[in-house]
């Protein structure tokens, strides 16, 4: 069970995409694992042959425990009765036992295996309904959202119209055991606030943070980007916050201080630039995934990422490589209307870009005021490993960036 | 189509977006974005639905026209195809 993020002690196996004997290369998804902040697709790290499935679907485990064991490309396999008795001592007719790895950490499962969706699974889980009895009304049959809920309520309706027994049980009734651990949208609430409680009480605990800000001039940007709009069709166009996460992008190339993890004792800086995004969600509580390798993308890429990303994360399905290997976040609460806001390093992280909505402003340049379009700019960062000078240049660069928005 | 099914139209590519949001809590005369929080990528899927559905291609600075439901339904009405 990989560790999605800081704040992920323990994940639930709701569905196997493979089974022993299914080829998987590296990226694909496996599995599908519910958290307390999300249902997360699991992807696999390299290729091989599936082995052994180690936890079952519904058996929730904490972080580190292995899945299911993947024999890699290359090494042999081995035999049933060698795995049964491995003594057995005939070294030409016994091949060495293969070393196998636990699978670690998707693209959509192939869709002859999809009997249900992400969503509809774990919506399944969190009432209590058994996914083999429900009939699908989705692509393929496969099990939808709705057919989850109608089953739920056709089963609260069963359960309160169904006559009594006539004749009394001569023995007491054991108690009904629920099938698979059910939590229930408002215990999700609950278990989400307490991860995120938790891991920032460790980033507070930990990490000595300091904090800038700077306001920065958006008229270049923002005119740029409507007249590129105007050009655009509705399907293409951009939002500003890919021109902010391309320059946080460009800006953390420049400053390597602010980019990577903090990991027993010592900073690690991070070559590759995998920009967190903090996304609310709909129902409360939030969830920062990771757009992979931001600098080296255009804006469109970025705005295809940022999109399917959104929309994922809404719909409560994420991949485990977006969960666990942010190396630096933005969180961007300008469209709630705040101005300013500090942000609280996400471990092992250590910065966290801040960016406040777009005022109109008295604006000094060149001697003369004249009206702009105005957003604060803040940093958090970790003083184990960056100083204020630096984090100062760090908002400078994403400034000066910002200013010339037809090279980002 | 008849402004009913225009505003139907609209509810449904709503809910597809915020499914906890149910059509009769809607002021249809009041602010979508602050009804019921959406945001700037929010409003963009709802102007890509609406184009997918209609065809009418809603360029950014209308997007106060569409504010609220009833904007949303009076644009549109001024802009699809009678039939």
């Amino acid at each position: 069970m990989p560790a999605l993020g800081a704040d992920m002690e323990a994940g639930t196996i709701l569905q196997w995409l493979v089974k022993p004997g299914d080829a998987v290369k590296r990226g694909d998804i496996v599995a599908v694992v519910d958290t307390e902040k999300a249902t997360i697709e699991i992807e696999v790290f390299e290729a091989g042959v599936v082995q052994t499935i180690v936890v079952r679907e519904g058996d929730k485990v904490p972080v580190g425990t292995v899945l299911a064991l993947i024999r890699a490309d290359g090494e042999a396999a081995l035999p049933a009765e060698a795995r049964a008795k491995p003594a057995a001592p005939k070294p030409e007719a016994v091949p060495p036992p293969a070393p196998t790895r636990p699978a670690a950490p998707i693209r959509p499962p192939p869709p002859h295996r999809l009997r249900a969706s992400p969503l509809a699974m774990r919506i399944a889980l969190e009432l209590g309904v058994d996914l083999g009895a429900v009939k699908g009304t989705g692509p393929d049959g496969a099990v939808t959202k709705a057919d989850v809920e109608r089953a739920a309520k056709a089963a609260r309706e069963a359960a309160v119209s169904a006559p009594p027994p006539t004749v009394p049980p001569v023995e007491a009734p054991k108690a009904a055991v629920p099938a698979r651990p059910a939590m229930a949208p408002a215990d999700r609430q609950v278990a989400m606030r307490r991860v995120i409680a938790a891991a920032m009480a460790r980033s507070k605990r930990e990490i000595p943070h300091y904090y800038l800000g700077t306001h920065i001039d958006m008229s270049r940007a923002m005119g740029w980007l409507q007249t590129e709009n105007l050009k655009r069709a509705v399907t293409e166009r951009l939002l500003y916050s890919v021109l902010l996460l391309k320059a946080v992008a460009l800006a953390a190339h420049e400053i390597p201080e602010i980019n990577g993890f903090w990991v027993d004792g010592a900073f690690k800086p991070s070559e590759a630039i995998h920009v967190g995004v903090a996304i609310s969600l709909r129902q409360g509580g939030l969830i920062a995934p990771a757009i992979h390798d931001v600098g080296k993308k255009s804006l469109d890429e970025i705005m295809v990422n940022l999109r399917d990303l959104v929309n994922r994360v809404r719909a409560g399905v994420l991949r485990s490589s977006e969960i666990a290997d942010a190396t630096i976040t933005v969180t961007s609460l300008g469209e709630q209307g705040v101005e300013t806001v500090f942000g609280v390093v996400y471990p092992p992280q250590v910065a966290l870009v801040g960016f406040g909505k777009i005022t109109e402003r008295p604006w000094a340049a060149n001697g003369m005021v004249g009206a702009r379009p105005v957003m604060m700019a803040t940093l958090a960062a970790d003083h184990r490993v960056s100083d204020g000078h630096r984090g100062g240049l760090f908002l400078a660069t994403v400034d000066r960036l910002l200013q010339e928005p037809e090279k980002l | 189509m008849t402004d009913d099914q225009i505003r139907t139209l609209v509810l449904r590519e709503i809910s597809k977006i915020a499914p906890e949001v149910e059509s009769g809590q809607i002021d249809p005369a009041l602010d979508l974005r602050e009804q019921i929080d959406l945001d700037s990528m929010d409003i963009l899927n709802l102007a890509i639905a609406i184009h997918k559905v209609t065809g009418v291609d809603i360029p950014e600075a209308d997007y106060p026209k569409m504010a609220s439901l009833n904007g949303c339904v009076g644009y549109l009405r001024a802009r699809m195809p009678r039939s």
